[in-house]
């Protein structure tokens, strides 16, 4: 029975998380553009759901958050395509900025509570009263965003614009002599990607029934780690392979993390754990082609030494 | 149909590097013509390309295509009109994407959303036959797992699947070996007689420069200095294009690459 739990709460938290990771799988995977904006459009997310669910739309939060996500991709892209800004420096701007806006939405306040506020998962959760899926409503909404958000990918980036993205990330150089503006591109990838970000941030805060100014600090970290397991993992297979692959990086990430923190490993590890995982990812294929050098380097020194 | 008119362009203005590579240089090409361009290193070819298809904007002229001005128009805009090819093959295409993925972006119908229907992809198979490469076969396969003359050739298709008013060829088989030039130069000559395209083209061979088109320019210190056609380039050879060179610009032609070229080729 601990065991089910635990596997339920690694797989909710895995879900919810997997929405971030779908996004950098558009915008780090596809566009090829690392967005340091992620953390702040998270909590962009999560802030903007909890004042609309509070203010008594649950189901609007939503529609909301991931407007908000879109805005936030949309004034990102503008600093990188328009008036150039460094991509990485034009999403340190952004999140640090935020955290000033995401204060003001929550109406100068850095913790928002909902214990007592309607939420999606209540919501379904009073629906499904009785069944056996009751208990289940925190699962059951991640997952139908995962799916939904998976088939608008596995279409999308078949379409000309999904292509064109992908080219602007694959080879810009190609893009930029072709009919295909790559600051269009570069814009639409990074406001759809952050909508599912926002999406992520507004099912966390509404699942755990608050919401704080840090709930998104170090999530892009999370994410890429996530992101960096499901690719080792399924290295082959189309667009839509990778992208469950994506969410299967998220969940498998969620349930070691959740293993370890049953083997009393302290819980802020997580973030140190999850930078350390994208250095490995990062880095080991690295060393992998650097390793005939170093060993012809090695040889040639025992001859010497010989 | 093109109109280029006293156009110029100093890269690095006012710096020690500063290089006037575009010199006042006029041009005007008709429709369906096929002109090829020679020059030393560093006469400005490859800017004039850059000033016709958008890479920058010239310092000063204007250009013309299709009766419409283009000379403050943004690159993406103009390659709707004019299709380009690099002497790099890993330039035209994206190596991640499967060569039918490619052939989808290039081909462009439909809007934004719209995507490669099961006839469209008969007729990228058809082309792609065409080039005889047993490319059709591999239409899932990543552009990545071509070989440069392979890459070109698709590069071309894409250039031309919707014909340009004008293709732009930068020494595209200069990086390619001696058979899969042929092969691809062999292929150029096929795609632009069948859709009568407008065709400007670098090449550092100057015996192909001669037998290829209609006309042939030579370019020295960001200016055209020589302009030949008709009957005058019919019974011209190598030898009468290098003299040509010495005697209009007062020194020899100092392109190595384009002297050996010539010198196997006579």
């Amino acid at each position: 029975m601990i065991m089910y739990s635990l596997i339920q709460t690694a797989l909710e938290l895995g879900l919810t998380g997997a929405l971030t990771v779908l996004a950098l799988y558009l915008s780090y995977t596809m566009l090829n553009v690392c967005d340091l904006s992620t953390d702040g459009c998270f909590t962009m997310g999560a802030t903007v759901g909890a004042v609309v669910a509070i203010a008594g739309h649950p189901c609007l939060s939503i529609p909301a958050a991931m407007a908000a996500g879109v805005l936030s991709g949309f004034v990102v892209s503008v600093l990188q395509t328009k008036m150039g800004i460094e991509s990485l420096l034009a999403g340190i701007i952004v999140n640090t900025a935020w955290y000033s806006v995401n204060i003001a939405i929550m109406g100068n306040s850095s913790l928002l509570n909902m214990n007592k506020t309607d939420t999606i998962f209540s919501m379904l959760k009073d629906s499904l009263k009785g069944t056996i899926l009751e208990d289940s409503s925190k699962l059951i909404i991640p997952f139908i965003a995962v799916a939904l958000v998976i088939v608008f990918l596995s279409v999308f980036l078949r379409t000309r614009l999904g292509l064109a993205i992908r080219a602007t990330g694959n080879n810009p150089d190609m893009v930029r002599s072709s009919s295909v503006n790559p600051a269009f591109t570069t814009t639409v990838g990074l406001c759809i990607a952050n909508s599912f970000t926002a999406l992520s941030g507004c099912l966390l805060a509404q699942s755990q029934k608050s919401v704080n100014i840090d709930i998104g600090s170090g999530m892009v970290t999370i994410a890429l780690a996530s992101l960096l397991i499901g690719q080792t993992l399924f290295t082959k297979g189309g667009i839509t392979t990778k992208a469950v692959g994506a969410v299967a990086g998220a969940v498998i990430f969620r349930l070691v993390y959740t293993i370890a923190l049953r083997l009393n490993m302290p819980a802020y590890m997580l973030k140190l754990i999850s930078s350390v995982i994208v250095v490995i990812a990062i880095a080991g294929p690295y060393f992998k082609s650097r390793l005939p050098m170093m060993q012809r380097k090695m040889m040639l020194k025992r001859k010497d030494n010989a | 149909m093109l109109n280029i008119s006293h156009i110029s362009k100093t890269f690095n203005p006012g710096t020690a590097d500063s290089k006037l590579a575009l010199d006042d240089l006029c041009l005007d090409v008709d429709d369906g013509e096929f002109i090829t361009i020679i020059g030393a290193n560093g006469a400005g070819k490859s800017t004039l390309f850059g000033a016709i298809a958008g890479s920058f904007f010239t310092d000063e002229g204007r250009i013309t295509l299709d009766g419409e001005d283009i000379t403050m128009m943004p690159e993406y805009l103009r390659a709707r009109k004019i299709g380009r090819l690099f002497q790099d093959p890993m330039r035209g295409t994206a190596p991640g994407m499967t060569i039918e993925e490619n052939l989808s972006l290039a081909a462009g119908h439909g809007g934004w959303l719209s995507m490669a229907g099961s006839g469209q992809k008969k007729e990228f198979r058809e082309m792609l036959r065409q080039l005889e490469m047993g490319l059709e076969d591999r239409m899932k396969q990543p552009m990545g797992l071509l070989s440069g003359g392979q890459r070109q050739a698709v590069t071309l298709l894409m250039a031309t699947i919707n014909p340009p008013s004008l293709l732009l060829l930068d020494e595209h088989t200069a990086a390619l070996d001696p058979a899969a030039a042929d092969k691809v130069l062999a292929i150029t000559e096929e795609v632009v007689k069948k859709d009568h395209l407008t065709c400007l083209m670098i090449t550092h061979n100057m015996q192909s420069a001669l037998k290829l088109g209609t006309r042939t320019l030579m370019m020295d210190a960001g200016r055209i200095i020589l302009d030949v056609s008709g009957s005058e380039r019919g019974s011209m050879k190598v030898e009468d294009l290098l003299e040509r060179f010495k005697s209009i610009s007062g020194k020899a032609l100092d392109n190595d690459r384009m002297l050996l070229t010539s010198e196997k080729d006579s």
